[in-house]
């Protein structure tokens, strides 16, 4: 995984720094506090400060090898451990260790009388001999300010707190003082004053019921710092800030399609669906399918054995899998490998951070492949839509920095074509698919476009986007002079063409029938006549044979008639009587 | 530590635990504000309990891990452990009055 962009300061006249291990902390303070230095956290009551300060400790103690030393002045150590342990920080093991020394200050104004001039050396004694006897590190005083409620010469007071700081820069201990949230000025009794080198101020706001913490760090003397709020979040594994500046547009992108497990979708995507690590919005009215949409995406992910991260915030994940056997769509094998997980949760439940927060914790204890958030919408309900662009401007960032291809649903309002906070939304997209229903004929047909998809060749073709109980599927719409028709309008006009192509194969048909008929009977009149020809021809022929044989029979008969006439021999007559002579002589 | 318990009513007080004051008084070394601090308190016993007191100082330089049991902050503080209730005074005792009626001796008078 990438580290986190960051911004590099000077090198050489670096300040040294502490870190604090708090997630998030270190990168929007570069580093951590400043070393040896006091660091002064301010708010008001129930903003974290406490623990803020004790998360310092304990991660100092535990990860960096730090002890240290906790003054409390306001609860005491049973009290600080019960309360940290549900935060994962095992202050009491740590004490046990001697990797902590918690020292617990109880100032009861009403038992205490003040009677001429005093010091704090009291303090600094046991501060001392805390920070020897284990030697610390890290100091954490959680609200130095009970001291001017149990104390009330401020002149002496305050002249003590200046000497304490002073002290504790001398000690070289890094030190976190917490102080309450003055109303005109950061610290209700002006403890800033007496620290110069950083001033983290925590806030805890609450936005239409839903309460959202703030950090910022207000000074930070010697480094280049955000000066942007930060929100921060206490989970269970303690404070962790998301600042929005710890993701950037440096992120390596990948030119690897994957498919969407709709063919003729790839196919509208230049035949290879979506870039591998790109952010898709898919918006559409209510009904129109983008939970079979975003599902059927699931499972062809998970059909080539890749991770699926399926945020939902409508529909609990049993719903979904029960839902999805009516389009004949098997999630459970997917849930079974544990290629696909759900995560469920209303959107009302926490404020937009908390939100952001557990999906970034979801996705780097899943390392999915691919995201799908269904809806995105449900979430702008919860922020204004600046929070809710921010949100969402981190959430894509951090995707697409672990190339995590992503598929947000949006509901849209019917009648709308878009919404203002799609359109700023879609900018983060790289692209966008519109579900769209088409009223008519008394039904309503689903339609798909491709609005946008960066990088690729894309249909501009509308498709009318078929569920049926054998899934899901892209067909062609019909689109011509009555404009696009889909449903049983498409339907019919098939019909149409298929009817009106069949007349003009009828046509062409009986077309070639007749010629066929009229070729039939040029071929008769041609035989025809050939045998009226052939019939002459033997006519002829029978008249040449009536002439020769006629004149035969003439010469025969004049023969005949000269025998009779006993006229002169001819020539055949002589023939006949050599024959007679020869047949005479033998 | 520099313990001073005054020996002059030692073996009495015993049988009247309630009736022996027991002071004590946390100082780091031998500051002027310490000295002021002893020898005013020494006075307020002196002129009112005397022989029913005893002043147990402690020197937090020396002793630094006693500091937490009377959750000592600011020095000089007299903290008088009997009788009961515990009753903490903070600074030098320069104001007498002030520290006569803190220690409940100007009702006692």
């Amino acid at each position: 995984m990438k580290i986190r962009a960051r911004k590099t300061p000077p090198k050489g006249a670096r300040l040294p720094k502490c870190p604090t291990g708090i997630q998030g902390l270190d990168e929007i303070t570069d580093g951590g506090l400043p070393r040896g230095r006091p660091t002064l956290i301010c708010g008001g009551s129930g903003c974290g400060k406490t623990l803020l300060a004790i998360e310092f400790l304990v991660r100092g103690a535990r990860d960096f090898g730090e002890p240290g030393v906790l003054m409390s002045f306001e609860e005491t150590e049973a009290e600080l451990a019960a309360n940290v342990s549900s935060l994962g920080f095992d202050l009491a093991g740590q004490v046990r260790r001697k990797k902590i020394v918690v020292d617990y200050v109880q100032i009861d104004p009403g038992e205490i009388q003040e009677n001429g001039e005093y010091d704090l050396e009291g303090l600094f004694v046991r501060l001392d001999y805390a920070i020897k006897s284990i030697g610390a590190k890290r100091v954490v005083l959680d609200t130095l300010e009970a001291l001017f409620v149990g104390l009330h010469n401020e002149a002496i007071l305050r002249n003590e707190l200046r000497r304490l700081f002073r002290w504790l820069k001398a000690r070289g201990v890094t030190a976190v003082i917490t102080a309450e949230r003055g109303r005109e000025q950061l610290t209700r009794n002006g403890l800033e004053e007496y620290v110069s080198d950083c001033v983290i101020l925590l806030d805890h706001r609450v936005n239409d019921q839903i309460a959202t913490r703030n950090m910022r760090l207000v000074k930070y003397r010697g480094t280049l710092h955000g000066t942007n709020e930060f929100p921060f979040l206490i989970g269970d594994t303690g404070i962790s800030v998301l600042p929005i500046t710890s993701v950037g547009l440096n992120h390596s992108i990948s030119n690897e399609r994957v498919a969407t497990g709709i063919p003729r979708l790839d196919a509208m995507l230049g035949g290879r669906g979506f870039f591998r690590g790109s952010s898709i919005l898919l918006t559409g009215t209510p009904g129109t399918g983008k939970t079979i949409f975003a599902a059927n995406f699931a499972h062809a992910a998970c059909q080539r054995n890749e991770r699926t991260l399926f945020f939902s915030f409508e529909e609990s994940p049993n719903q979904i899998v029960r839902n999805m056997h009516s389009i004949g769509l098997r999630l459970e094998p997917a849930i079974k490998k544990d290629l696909l997980r759900f995560h469920s949760a209303r959107p009302s439940l926490y404020g937009l951070e908390m939100h952001l927060a557990i999906m970034f914790k979801e996705v780097s204890t899943f390392q999915p492949q691919f995201v799908i958030v269904d809806p995105i919408t449900s979430l702008m309900d919860v922020g204004t839509p600046a929070e809710c662009r921010g949100m969402v401007t981190r959430l894509v960032d951090y995707l697409k920095e672990r190339q995590i291809t992503t598929l947000f649903t949006s509901l849209t309002q019917a009648g709308h074509a878009l919404q203002q906070s799609e359109a700023s939304m879609s900018s983060l997209m790289d692209s966008w698919l519109l579900l769209q229903d088409f009223e008519g004929n008394g039904e309503r047909n689903r339609v798909l476009y491709v609005l946008k998809a960066r990088g690729m060749a894309h249909s501009n073709q509308v498709r009318e986007f078929l569920i049926s109980d054998r899934g899901v599927d892209l067909v062609d719409a019909y689109i011509g002079s009555s404009g696009v028709l889909t449903g049983s309008a498409r339907v019919a006009q098939e019909a149409l063409e298929r009817a009106s192509g069949l007349a003009v194969q009828q046509e062409a048909a009986r077309r070639k029938r007749e010629l066929g008929r009229k070729r039939d009977m040029l071929a008769r009149k041609i035989s025809e006549l050939r045998s009226e020809y052939e019939t002459e021809a033997m006519e002829l022929r029978r008249i040449d044979e009536q002439v020769g044989s006629r004149s035969l029979v003439l010469g025969n008969e004049r023969a005949a008639l000269g025998r009779l006439r006993q006229a002169d021999v001819m020539a055949p007559a002589g023939t006949r009587n050599g024959f007679g002579h020869k047949n005479t002589k033998t | 530590m520099k313990t001073k318990s005054d020996p002059r009513p030692s073996s009495p007080s015993r049988k009247k635990p309630s009736k022996v004051w027991q002071l004590r008084l946390y100082v780091t070394d031998k500051t002027p504000k310490s000295q002021t601090a002893f020898s005013n308190l020494k006075r307020i016993c002196e002129s009112h309990l005397k022989g029913r007191y005893r002043i147990t100082v402690i020197d937090l330089l020396k002793h630094p891990h006693l500091a937490k049991g009377d959750q000592i902050l600011a020095i000089p503080t007299v903290v008088r452990r009997l009788p009961k209730p515990v009753r903490t005074f903070i600074g030098c005792l320069s104001d007498f009055d002030r520290a006569l009626v803190g220690l409940d001796l100007r009702a006692a008078e």
